[in-house]
């Protein structure tokens, strides 16, 4: 165990893996000489050097696509990209090569890739670096899609990643990296597992990557009013733990997902779904969302709070529920 | 198993009164089911052989809809296509009651009024149990719903205390950890719940209209009266027959009152049965149907009336008693009330009312004179008609109480 | 257009002709009876011939070894088959068979083979680009003297994956070999309407790579030009960027109404037949007589009839196992 930010958990991830595989490198835009649009990469170059901590030009799809064409031919890459909106530049290689090759090619290539990227709104940053798109990306088989939401998280989901046959997206909310915790050492995560961030009775909070702290405030000004919450950190998207879910809706019988996405479509909405099938039983009172207001993400900052979840909006629509 | 009335939601096979391989036929009773509110005879509607016995008697409350035995039809003569059974009948509640609330405990003696001509027999839908229409379904979570069942408690007794008046998990415990234990208590207690449900239903859903006719009931009497001279206790007809008859007929002529209000429009009914509103020992009432009130003799209306109220208060009304009515009748008289202005059984378009007779002064060709009245009232649904076609039913109910020899 | 002329290529030996010769009539034999199948309705899906193309795969191929990479298009059967996936299982692969070359997973558009280095067909046009720079990367990283060759058409040239892909390339000169078939037309759009500059290899000399415009249709000359630029790949010298011209004679897919282009254009190309320009050139040199093009021509028969009578008797892929090869277990 050791304290640390978000920030270095996931460095630490990246040291980790470099120095235990020589098949794993870094390579995105500013990752190396700038030290990481965000820092995370910063210091790696010095360790491990220009050939392991590649700087790449302004070309998203051919770096993420150099990246799966490196794990065709034996390597272990990860690729950073530095905003989520930026990876749309890539979907093309994300979509129709990596999370196809395995199936297409009737199982003769695998693609074990981690592309790993900053996400999420909180930072005045406007409409195109703020958005939550990574339920996009969990729609696709082929992939798996990973949302750290805690220190320990970062660096176990990391790792975890670097494991597996697959390409992974990791999606890192940027208002994280500065968040201290714990981190633990040698642990290595499966991937596919939510985490139970608080038990209680009353009601099933289901959230995660940037939304999991606001949904831990509201829980606990809902204990103040007599609501016992139990919040679930959903930490994979797909593959998604729907047994956890469906576990924790059947003993509180009412249910809240809180993502910043988009409602419409929104990650919520096949949380939801998944509730519907497999738990609707057990349901005291509609399954309830809450999303991003749908509208391109503002730069002003009450504009932008406003377009967020928050701990206020996530009280009352458990309150809605009672 | 069928559903017996609006509300009913389940209920439990109390015995069946048919083997396997006996022969049916339509309007035989084949079985005797506990609702809520009675017990109530299963007829079935159609003809054949008992095939075979689905659910044994036993303290389970049965789903509506769920299949109690399966009849072999020779329409048929597919033998691989056995009808589901059981006795369907239309989605009509069965309790009706009146404002006046306090005057429900009845005396000995009888008196509701009541109804009506009619004509053709429900018509048979070999489906085992209709949906309940949309609107009528109640508001409770899948959790509410399912540990309601678990609990044996009907939902339709059940108020919702979540947002929208949601029945939710915690109303069920609540009427759980209430629920007497003692059976005739708790069918007394659940009556009164579907009664407050249909009630609270009809009034929230219903927009009342009320009329009021003051009637002359002096011919009526006189000519009951010599009518009654000379026979044993048991021919004598009592005043109420009289009223429920003229009730009946005045639907002929007004036919719009005479029906439901289902989908978002009002179904008239071409027969006229009659509810007859019963209360019962220990509270709660029933108004059970007499089938084609329009139609029978006032001697058949007697008798029938009679019948109705021995087995309403012994809990064993037909299936058909509860779920028929067209329109309900409610007499408060003896009771010593002068109107009674009733809240209308949904889904049924219409409710009768009458005071007691009393002796008034009253003018009669210029004089005043004492004369016995009565005060009808009528309870419409004003999205089915106005208080014009009303006036126009208590002025039929008027005129043909002035000539009781043509009952 | 100008075609670069490059020293006349010499073949290197009898045998050697009559197996360049081989190739490209099995790739033109098996593609006619491709065509002739999907007509039938065996094979489904698109099907895009290489008819009038065979001359690059084939000759491209001569200068590969084992350990090299292959990165293809959709239309990519000639590529395959010069590679030496066996013929039996592209058929049964089109077939959508169990024992196809992806189990029946790919279809005509997605051959793969890892036995062969043969990284597939790709249908994202210049989507297989940047797999090919990745590739090229791990073999550079890991230090092997390889070569992947990257086949792409020249409607590939507009797409920004292209540019993206040949900056990388030469920026960290990577051991990649960017074969360019320009057959003219993007579907049905004719080089010239969709590019300002069409000397294409002009533009990857934009890029600093090495960079030469090729007889297409001429497979001594593809040949020549390929040993040559993979020997420099071979030798760490970044990039080389072959511009191949040559032309469809087929439609796009199986069938289009050929609105975009002259019969007589047609024509005039098929006057240029690679295969009967080999043929002559073998022929000239007394390499080549008529019982050995019946020879020939009865091979090339056989392996096609052995390819559709192992597709035919290829089993389906049971839909039980749908769902299977969409994720691999946990590797180490």
């Amino acid at each position: 165990m050791a304290k640390m930010t978000y920030r270095e958990a996931v460095r630490d991830a990246m040291r980790e893996a470099m120095r235990a595989d020589p098949r794993v490198f870094l390579m995105g835009e500013d990752v190396g000489k700038y030290g990481g649009a965000f820092a995370v990469s910063h210091g790696l170059l010095e360790e491990f050097g220009p050939t392991r901590i590649r700087d790449t030009p302004l070309s998203e799809s051919t770096f993420v696509g150099a990246g799966i064409g490196a794990a065709l031919g034996g390597m272990r890459p990860i690729v950073e990209v530095m905003t989520i909106n930026f990876s749309l530049l890539a979907l093309d290689q994300i979509v129709n090569n990596a999370a196809t090759l395995r199936h297409m090619s009737g199982g003769q290539f695998g693609v074990p890739l981690l592309v790993r990227m900053a996400t999420g709104g909180g930072r005045q940053l406007a409409a195109q670096h703020s958005h939550s798109l990574e339920g996009w990306y969990a729609h696709i088989p082929g992939i798996k899609v990973v949302t750290p939401a805690t220190v320990a998280d970062a660096r176990g989901l990391l790792l975890a990643a670097l494991k597996q046959a697959d390409p992974v997206m990791m999606f890192e909310h940027a208002t994280l990296y500065p968040l201290e915790g714990e981190s633990e050492d040698g642990t290595i995560m499966e991937i596919g597992r939510a985490a139970l961030r608080r038990r209680g009775k009353d009601v099933s909070l289901i959230a995660y990557g940037g939304a999991l702290g606001k949904t831990e405030r509201a829980a606990a000004q809902l204990a103040q009013l007599g609501i016992d919450a139990e919040v679930i950190d959903l930490r994979s998207l797909r593959p998604l733990d729907t047994e956890m879910i469906l576990a924790s809706v059947t003993r509180t019988h009412r249910a809240v997902i809180v993502e910043e996405a988009w409602k419409t479509g929104g990650f919520a909405a096949e949380v939801c779904a998944r509730i519907m099938e497999g738990a609707f039983d057990a349901l005291d009172a509609p399954v309830a969302r809450v999303c991003g207001a749908e509208v391109p993400m503002p730069y002003a900052q009450a504009l932008e709070q406003a377009a967020l979840p928050q701990p206020e909006s996530i009280v009352k629509a458990v309150q809605g529920l009672f | 198993m069928p559903r017996l009335g609006a509300d009913m939601t389940a209920g439990k096979l109390v015995k069946w009164l048919k083997r396997p391989g006996e022969r049916i036929k339509r309007g035989d009773i084949i079985a005797i089911v506990e609702t809520d509110k009675a017990n109530v005879d299963v007829e079935s509607f159609l003809e054949g052989a008992l095939e075979k016995i689905l659910v044994q008697p036993g303290d389970e409350r049965l789903p509506v809809g769920t299949p109690l035995a399966l009849i072999r039809t020779e329409a048929g003569a597919e033998p691989a296509a056995p009808a589901a059974v059981a006795a369907q009948a239309a989605p009509r509640v069965a309790v009706p009651t009146a404002d006046a609330a306090s005057a429900m405990v009845p005396p000995a003696t009888v008196a509701p009024a009541a109804v009506a001509p009619a004509a053709v027999p429900p018509r048979v839908v070999p489906t085992p149990v209709p949906p309940a229409a949309a609107g009528e379904r109640a508001r409770i979570s899948p959790a509410a719903r399912n540990r309601a069942l678990e609990l044996r408690i009907d939902p339709a007794t059940l108020t919702g205390t979540g947002p929208q008046g949601r029945i939710t998990l915690a109303d069920v415990e609540r009427a759980a950890q209430a629920a007497p234990a003692n059976t005739a208590d708790t069918r007394q207690l659940r009556m009164r719940e579907a009664i407050a449900s249909a009630m609270a239903r009809s009034k929230r859903e219903i927009p009342h209209y009320y009329l009021a006719c003051t009637i002359d009931l002096g011919r009526a009497l006189a000519w009951l009266a010599e009518r009654n001279a000379g026979r044993a206790v048991t021919g004598r007809l009592i005043y109420a027959v009289l009223l429920i008859k003229a009730a009946a007929l005045a639907l002929r002529e007004v036919p719009e009152l005479n029906g439901f209000w289902i989908d978002n429009r009002a179904r008239q009914s071409e027969a006229i049965h009659a509810g007859i509103a019963i209360s019962l020992r220990g509270g709660g009432l029933v108004a059970p149907a007499l089938h084609h009130a329009d139609r029978q003799s006032l001697d058949d209306l007697m008798r029938g009336f009679q019948d109705l109220v021995k087995r309403a208060r012994a809990w064993s009304l037909k299936s058909s008693e509860v779920s028929d009515p067209t329109v309900t009748i409610t007499s408060l008289g003896e009771r010593g009330v002068e109107s009674v202005f009733g809240i209308i059984t949904p889904p049924q378009l219409a409710l009768v009312g009458f005071g007691t007779p009393l002796e008034r002064p009253w003018v009669v060709g210029g004089q005043v004179a004492v004369r016995p009245l009565i005060t009808a009232t009528l309870s419409g649904d004003h999205r089915a008609t106005d208080g014009h076609r009303g006036a126009l039913y208590l002025a039929a109910v008027d005129r043909l109480l002035q000539q009781p020899e043509e009952l | 257009m100008s075609i670069h002329k490059t020293a006349a290529a010499c073949v290197n030996g009898r045998e050697h002709g009559l197996s360049l010769l081989r190739q490209m009539l099995l790739i033109r034999r098996f593609e006619e009876k491709s065509a002739e199948i999907y007509s039938a309705g065996k094979i489904r899906g698109f099907l895009h011939l290489y008819i009038g193309e065979e001359a690059i795969a084939v000759g491209a191929m001569q200068a590969l070894s084992a350990g090299d990479a292959v990165v293809a298009t959709y239309r990519e059967h000639g590529q395959a088959l010069a590679r030496g996936v066996p013929a039996g299982r592209i058929m049964a692969e089109m077939y959508g068979k169990a024992n196809g070359c992806s189990r029946g997973r790919g279809g005509s558009m997605h051959l793969f083979d890892a036995e062969r280095r043969f990284f597939g067909g790709y249908a994202i046009v210049a989507g297989g680009l940047p797999i090919a720079v990745g590739l090229a990367l791990a073999d550079k990283l890991q230090g092997r003297l390889t070569v992947t060759a990257c086949f792409f058409g020249e409607g590939a040239v507009a797409e920004g994956e292209f540019h993206e892909s040949l900056n990388l390339a030469a920026l960290w000169r990577l051991p990649l070999l960017f074969l360019c078939e320009n057959n003219l037309y993007a579907m049905g759009t004719a080089l010239a309407r969709s590019e300002s500059q069409t000397d294409i290899h002009l533009k990857a000399q934009s890029y600093n790579i090495a960079a030469e415009a090729v007889d297409g249709m001429d497979v001594l000359a593809v040949e020549s030009a390929a040993q040559r630029a993979a020997a420099q790949v071979r030798r760490g010298d970044g990039p080389y960027f072959l511009e191949l011209r040559t032309y469809r004679y087929r439609a796009h897919s199986m069938s289009d109404p050929e609105l975009y282009r002259s019969k007589e254009e047609v024509a005039q190309w098929r006057g240029r037949d690679p295969l009967a320009l080999f043929e002559a050139y073998l022929r000239g040199r007394n390499m080549l007589d008529d019982a050995d093009m019946k020879t020939l021509e009865a091979d090339a028969a056989n392996d096609v009839e052995w390819a559709v009578a192992e597709a035919e008797r290829g089993g389906w892929e049971p839909v039980a196992d749908l769902e299977r090869d969409v994720y691999g277990s946990v590797a180490a």
